[in-house]
């Protein structure tokens, strides 16, 4: 077992926390970490909130210490890109021609910002939001005054909006849906962010179509919407989703559907591959469906699958999907996805910003989205693990603490 | 430096050098201590930083906000000592201190 060389493409949160579950579980053999950044794996929820509003430096969102890799017995190459995978001879090649032989291969390979194919693109001051040196673009371009267009009302451009008005800047979001978070939360939890960042100085566009960036000199002045209007600007953040990097595993053979299909093991079709992380195709027992997650904790579970597979440790307990976003005061946590549900449960009040949201499918809780609400994220995740039959009217009941409803 | 003890949960010890400014949490995890999985990175989100203060040093760490107090409501085997690791900042005066960590986090 020791004797495996395992090799992980794409030194992310996934593939950084992979490397280092595996010496968690004992695993002594040599492992190779390859990552295309300048710099070894760091977090990247804070980029659009603690690390762009100068709260966190670069210290505080490296996953390990540099000297980790060295002191773990890990050869992290750095700005190093693979370009393919010859499964039969079980080797890797980087753009600069090396190769790299593997017994064990992980793909944590991530995704990339999905690109507006729209004139203007290419002007400078057109930024998106996935890495350190995206964020340094996206800081540099939001003191006091100045202008931000953000392009997509999902998480990141939320919380790109939140803090650039807390650095003083102007912020106009447009949102192609009637409605901001469309994609990935429920209609109160919409209304309540637009009404919240409305409330602190935020523009919204919504059901508004971007016709293309505008530019002088080759840098942007502004983005003109579909009905013919212009934002003028100082910066675009263009915020309308991710494509998995599954270019890799779909050139070598391997099945990819939106992602790298992957079994509970986080293990691919071919039994020395696996697949973690924002790329991977992945089975969630709890809802006997395939998804493809973005999310950190989705990220560490997979690691930790795909690290317990190698090390021949037991696999981890089936999770509970779960996320959170921190936008002004506001902590949001979701559990769940509330997939096929017929019953929405608002429990507490939106205008006290102190709300939970709970889905259901009769008497299941499949979903719960908490605003500042810790014990009805907290209850509701175990709820939804347990698959216990859960009472509406208890769960929509103040009166009654969510240690009752969970008991 | 602040010299502190992290206890798994099978006895294993760790003794460890954290830099002031850090907190608890993230001298665990920069130094790969098993039983602290941190899944949100301290922004107090998920519970999975959940350690036992030892007796002598729970006037030093403070106490629990009321955000850290309703996450830990919910942990498993929460016992009086029981804080968020994420939540403590280490300071010089932390120099000694000793944790143990739950048979699993949440």
């Amino acid at each position: 077992m020791s004797e495996q060389r395992v090799v992980i493409v794409g030194a992310g949160h996934a593939g950084g926390s992979a490397a280092a579950f595996l010496r968690q579980y004992g695993f002594a053999g040599p492992i190779v970490l390859i990552g295309e950044e300048p710099i070894p794996p760091y977090q990247r929820p804070p980029l659009s909130k603690a690390w762009l509003k100068g709260e966190a430096d670069a210290d505080s969102l490296a996953l390990k210490p540099l000297e980790f890799y060295a002191e773990h017995g890990m050869d992290l190459r750095l700005n190093a890109v693979a370009v393919s995978i010859n499964r039969g001879e079980q080797v890797v090649t980087l753009a600069d021609g090396q190769t790299v032989p593997y017994d064990v291969l992980i793909l944590a390979t991530g995704a990339r910002a999905r690109k507006l194919p729209i004139p203007g693109a290419d002007l400078a001051g057109v930024l998106e939001l996935r890495t350190a040196a995206d964020a340094e673009a996206l800081k540099a371009a939001i003191g006091p005054g100045k202008r931000l267009a953000v392009i997509g009302g999902g998480y990141v451009g939320l919380e790109a909006a939140a803090s650039g008005r807390a650095l003083g800047a102007e912020v106009v979001v447009v949102e192609r849906e009637p409605r901001v978070l469309a994609r990935v939360a429920c209609e109160t939890l919409s209304t309540f962010f637009q009404d919240y960042h409305r409330d602190r100085g935020v523009v919204f566009e919504l059901d508004a179509g971007v016709e293309a960036f505008e530019g002088e000199g080759g840098r942007i002045v502004g983005v003109r919407l579909s009905d013919g209007r212009l934002i003028a600007c100082d910066a675009a953040l263009v915020g309308v989703g991710a494509t998995p990097n599954d270019e890799l595993a779909k050139d070598a053979g391997l099945e990819c559907a939106g992602g790298v299909v992957v079994d509970e093991d986080a293990r691919t079709a071919d039994p020395h591959i696996f697949a973690i992380g924002d790329v991977a195709h992945r089975p969630l027992p709890l809802y006997d469906r395939m998804f493809r997650l973005e999310s950190v904790p989705n990220a560490l579970e997979q690691a930790k699958q795909a690290a317990a597979a190698i090390a021949g440790r037991p696999a981890p307990a089936p999770e509970t999907p779960w996320f959170w976003s921190d936008q002004y005061d506001l902590k949001l946590q979701i559990a769940g996805i509330p997939f096929e549900a017929d019953q929405v449960i608002v429990r507490g009040d939106p205008a006290e910003a102190r709300f939970a949201v709970f889905h259901l499918k009769g008497d299941r809780l499949l979903a719960v989205e908490a605003v500042n609400a810790p014990p009805e994220f907290m209850a509701g995740k175990m709820l939804i693990a347990q698959r216990k039959a859960v009472a509406p009217e208890k769960l929509r009941d103040m009166s009654v603490s969510m240690k009752n409803v969970a008991a | 430096m602040a010299k502190i003890t992290y206890i798994e949960h099978d006895g294993t010890e760790h003794t460890v050098d954290v830099k002031p400014g850090l907190s608890v949490m993230e001298g665990a995890v920069k130094n790969n201590i098993p039983g602290i999985d941190a899944d949100c990175g301290g922004a107090c989100a998920c519970a999975t930083c959940h350690v036992y203060v030892d007796q002598a040093w729970r006037d030093k760490t403070g106490s629990a906000s009321a955000m850290e107090e309703s996450m830990l409501d919910f942990a498993e085997n929460v016992e009086p000592n029981s804080r968020l690791s994420c939540q403590i900042k280490v300071g010089e005066d932390l120099d000694g201190l000793v944790v143990r960590m739950p048979e699993s986090q949440h």
